[in-house]
């Protein structure tokens, strides 16, 4: 695109077009930062030492009778299967909502902006266990894909409707200024820039799907991560288990590489003079009606409906006097304290690397972002028993205490932060931080001063969607949690469990409750983005 | 200005929610109160819950449950070694605390809780004792299996005739344990060869009270699991066994096969007195008198404790002879794997 060298800059490559900041990118990393990102990502990655470990300590004869066996291609090609078909109907959806809601006439667009990222307030366990409560046919491969398509598809509605909304008109304009036609300049300055945002939200749909389990397993659709958990059941962490295990962290390494080739290297935040002009709404004109009516069936299939389910339980959990207030309180305590713990810890772990790529992009940066993501694509239980092995060895003083719980949720959960952190830094530019040191301003002080207002709403988001994770976080919980502490995801399983409706009901509320107000606030990260 | 409150709020909620962890000692802390007596559980949490709750009234001696599943458990308190915070172990089946017991984990049983248990009901070794036992059925609907076609063995459901009519918890302990008690008494090549059937034959669902489920809509005309879940669902709303019935093997079948529960004092145990006298509580007459009021409709053992009457006496239903010591979880999860099961 030489048409736009002028405001589109390499983002990974500062040295090829923008030679005006090399000086200072070329620095060398504050080594506070660099041994924080270090210790980060040594966290991140110990357990994967064990996994693999665990794997190989089966021998090699013994991992390939294990490895390759007839179930292990099944479980492979059911897990491949439901991210192809998943992957991109949340894209497509993500997609077309974030536009409806962004660039276009549709009324009452705060309103579905809300309700639209409301899926990430129901858990998507709870909402398959409505689903099959009143539909026992939603089930196998259409079940799975069906339910998690309706409840990840915000992951990619959320960054591209924030990257649409902070898109400059005058970048569109100049286009068709240039002579481009409308879906061309669309082509050539639209989508370039949205391709961060459509592979940084396919990729965390890709990594989650890779570890579900709840939703799975009620679905009775077996993928590697319901495997290792009976693997689990049975044996607790025998090389069975370590190895689909490892097999599944070399497929989220692969998903890895191939979100990077797509990512692409465009540069988001404004360079040159002047500010942004909001864009132009398109007119749906005829086409409002019908919009409405599908992104309502939409809402309906994603929110209402399991939400009318979950009130029609809680109807009967209520008349029937069958809700024990102290359990009940109790879980909504315990939830509520580890999600805290864990926002905070996993926001403030992934600083060190989010800022060292942003200012000191390097291959060894990239990788240590990397290595993140991928004990993220592990189901909880894996990160949970490698952190079991781990402290019964090493650490028995924080065996069983909220601690390893809160590191496991850090581990599983540091991509959010990291992501979150990212866009926010990308709306820092270097040049105000340029502009800061050039007054003197120390680094230090820089940071508190220019770029913590700026990056704030971004590590609030890191934060927020941290705390949605754990509290519906189920299988390291089920395994680290201290002895006695009952979360509510914990509790809504082990009624579910027992197919018990109407038991479950309180603490499904109680999940939908406490996220809620989270996932409305999650709305500013797109309204902030301006 | 909203978000600067927000944050305020959020910082004030995280400082607190840090103080509270560090001072928790009650009932629903963060940490295992070091007080209490650690009983790792894998059995039902409502008989466990009623059971403590007895014995805390009984004794005033605190008691704090970690729940886990049968195997995994048994797993956990390998790798925990001595070292292991439980004092006690309580399993629905018993494979798993055979696996503790093999790794020398577990104290000697004492002679007087021994004593409450009939010896046909405990393992030859000694090392821990039956609390509740549990037996194997086949939940079938007469509207799509009737009763003159049922099968004569839990062995013939390997045969061709009986491909995608009949379902499993293959996951699960229970199912696992009765695998289990058919490699001891029928060996290891027709277990295989029943796996193999298994494989082809069944459909896999999450756990016993599925398979009731499926098999009372109608989905799969029957299902193996074991008769409390069947006896509880009739004893309340029938929801979902109202279209069903029972079958028992008996024949000394593999399908007539006993589970027994465990339970043992750990070898490490902080506090080996108080797990002791759990132990010898649980296997009382009025700690079996617990179990059977519990509802839990699993079968008592205690000497001269009778089960819940809706139950057919546990001596009518002709079980296989199976040494509980004997039965090996390991194994039956190597089977399972190469069968492609697991």
């Amino acid at each position: 695109m030489p048409a736009f060298s002028e405001t589109v800059v390499r983002y990974d490559e500062p040295l090829a077009d923008a030679p005006a900041v090399t000086g200072r990118r070329s620095a060398r990393a504050p080594l506070v930062v660099v041994i924080g990102a270090v210790l980060v990502a040594a966290l991140v990655v110990a357990p994967l030492f064990v996994v693999f470990g665990q794997a190989l300590s089966a021998g090699s004869a013994e991992a390939s009778r294990l490895l390759f066996r007839p179930r292990t291609a099944e479980l492979l090609r059911n897990t491949l299967l439901l991210v192809a078909l998943t992957v991109p109907l949340t894209v497509f959806l993500g997609c077309g909502a974030a536009w409806l809601v962004e660039r276009t006439t549709l009324p009452g667009a705060g309103v579905w902006r809300a309700l639209l990222l409301m899926p990430l307030a129901i858990p998507a366990f709870v909402s398959s266990y409505a689903w099959t409560s009143v539909l026992p046919s939603v089930q196998g491969l259409g079940g799975a894909v069906f339910i998690t398509t309706l409840a990840y598809y915000p992951f990619v509605f959320l960054p591209v409707a924030a990257l649409l909304r902070a898109l400059d008109q005058d970048h569109l304009d100049s286009a068709r200024s240039l002579g481009s036609s409308g879906w061309d300049a669309v082509r050539r300055v639209v989508l370039p820039q949205l391709r961060p945002a459509v592979a940084g939200g396919s990729l965390l749909v890709a990594l989650h799907l890779l570890a579900e389990f709840g939703v799975l397993q009620m679905m009775r659709y077996p993928t590697f991560t319901t495997s290792i958990l009976q693997q689990f059941a049975v044996g607790f962490s025998n090389a069975a288990g370590s190895l689909l295990a490892a097999v599944l962290a070399l497929l989220c390494l692969g998903f890895l590489t191939v979100e990077v080739l797509f990512r692409g290297k465009t540069r988001i935040a404004r360079l040159g003079p002047g500010t942004g002009r909001r864009p132009v709404a398109h007119r749906l004109g005829a086409w409002t009606v019908p919009t409405v009516a599908g992104l309502a069936v939409l809402v309906g299939l994603a929110v209402a409906v399991p939400g009318a389910i979950v009130v029609r339980w809680l109807a009967r959990a209520v008349s029937t006097s069958a809700i024990d207030a102290g359990p009940l309180l109790a879980a909504t305590g315990s939830s509520v304290g580890l999600a805290v713990l864990a926002g905070l810890v996993t926001t403030v772990a992934a600083l060190p690397g989010a800022w060292l790529l942003h200012r000191y992009p390097s291959r060894a940066a990239i990788g240590l972002e990397r290595v993140t993501y991928v004990s993220s694509a592990l189901p909880g239980v894996v990160i949970g028993l490698a952190l079991v092995t781990l402290a019964v060895q090493w650490a028995r003083p924080v065996y069983q205490t909220a601690a390893l719980a809160v590191a496991a949720y850090a581990i599983l959960f540091l991509p959010r932060a990291m992501v979150s952190w990212r866009s926010g830094l990308a709306a820092a530019p270097t040049e105000l931080i340029e502009a800061s040191r050039s007054l003197g301003v120390s680094g230090f002080g820089t940071f508190v001063r220019v770029v913590l207002p700026l990056v704030l709403p971004s590590a609030l988001t890191g934060f927020v969607l941290t705390f949605l994770a754990t509290v519906t976080e189920l299988t390291a919980t089920l395994l680290l949690a201290p002895t006695g502490t009952e979360t509510l995801a914990t509790a809504f399983w082990s009624a579910s469990d027992e197919l018990d409706y109407v038991a479950s009901a309180p603490y499904a509320a109680g999940m939908i409750a406490l996220s809620v107000p989270l996932t409305v606030l999650l709305r500013r990260q797109i309204l902030d983005q301006r | 200005m909203r978000r600067r409150t927000f944050l305020t709020g959020l910082g004030a909620l995280g400082t607190a929610t840090l103080v509270g962890c560090g001072s928790k000692s009650d009932d629903n802390g963060y940490v295992a109160d070091p007080g209490a007596l650690q009983v790792y559980s894998a059995q039902h949490e409502n008989l466990t819950k009623a059971w403590v709750e007895a014995f805390t009234k009984d004794t005033g001696i605190k008691v704090q449950i970690r729940k886990g599943g049968d195997s995994s458990m048994g797993h956990q308190l390998v790798a925990e070694g001595a070292e292991s915070p439980a004092d006690v172990f309580l399993t629905e089946n018993s494979p798993a605390m055979t696996l503790v017991e093999r790794n020398k984990l577990l104290a000697p049983l004492e002679e007087a809780t021994a004593r409450q248990v009939p010896a046909d009901l405990t393992p030859s070794s000694k090392a821990w004792t039956s609390i509740a036992a549990r037996s194997t059925v086949l939940v079938y609907n007469p509207s799509k299996l009737p009763p003159t076609e049922l099968p004569k063995s839990l062995m013939d459901l390997a045969g061709p005739e009986w491909k995608d009519r009949w379902g499993c918890a293959p996951g699960g302990a229970d199912f696992q344990a009765i695998v289990a008690g058919m490699l001891a008494g029928q060996g290891e090549q027709k277990t295989k060869d029943w796996l193999k059937g298994l494989k082809t034959n069944a459909r896999a669902l999450q756990n016993n009270i599925a398979t009731m489920k499926s098999v009372n809509a109608g989905e799969i005309p029957c299902g193996v699991i074991y008769h409390y879940y069947w006896y509880r669902d009739q004893a309340g709303t029938k929801e979902g066994s109202g279209n069903t019935k029972l079958h028992y093997f008996r024949n000394q079948d593999p399908g007539a096969f006993v589970s027994l529960s465990g339970g043992a004092v750990l070898a490490g145990a902080k506090k080996p007195d108080e797990a002791r006298k759990f132990l010898q509580y649980i296997t009382s007459k009025a700690g079996q008198q617990v179990l059977v009021d519990s509802k839990s409709m699993e079968y008592a053992v205690g000497v001269g404790v009778p089960s819940a009457p809706a139950l057919p006496p546990l001596a009518t239903l002709q079980a296989p002879p199976v040494d509980p010591f004997t039965l090996s979880s390991d194994q039956v999860t190597t089977l399972m794997t190469d069968a492609g099961i697991l």
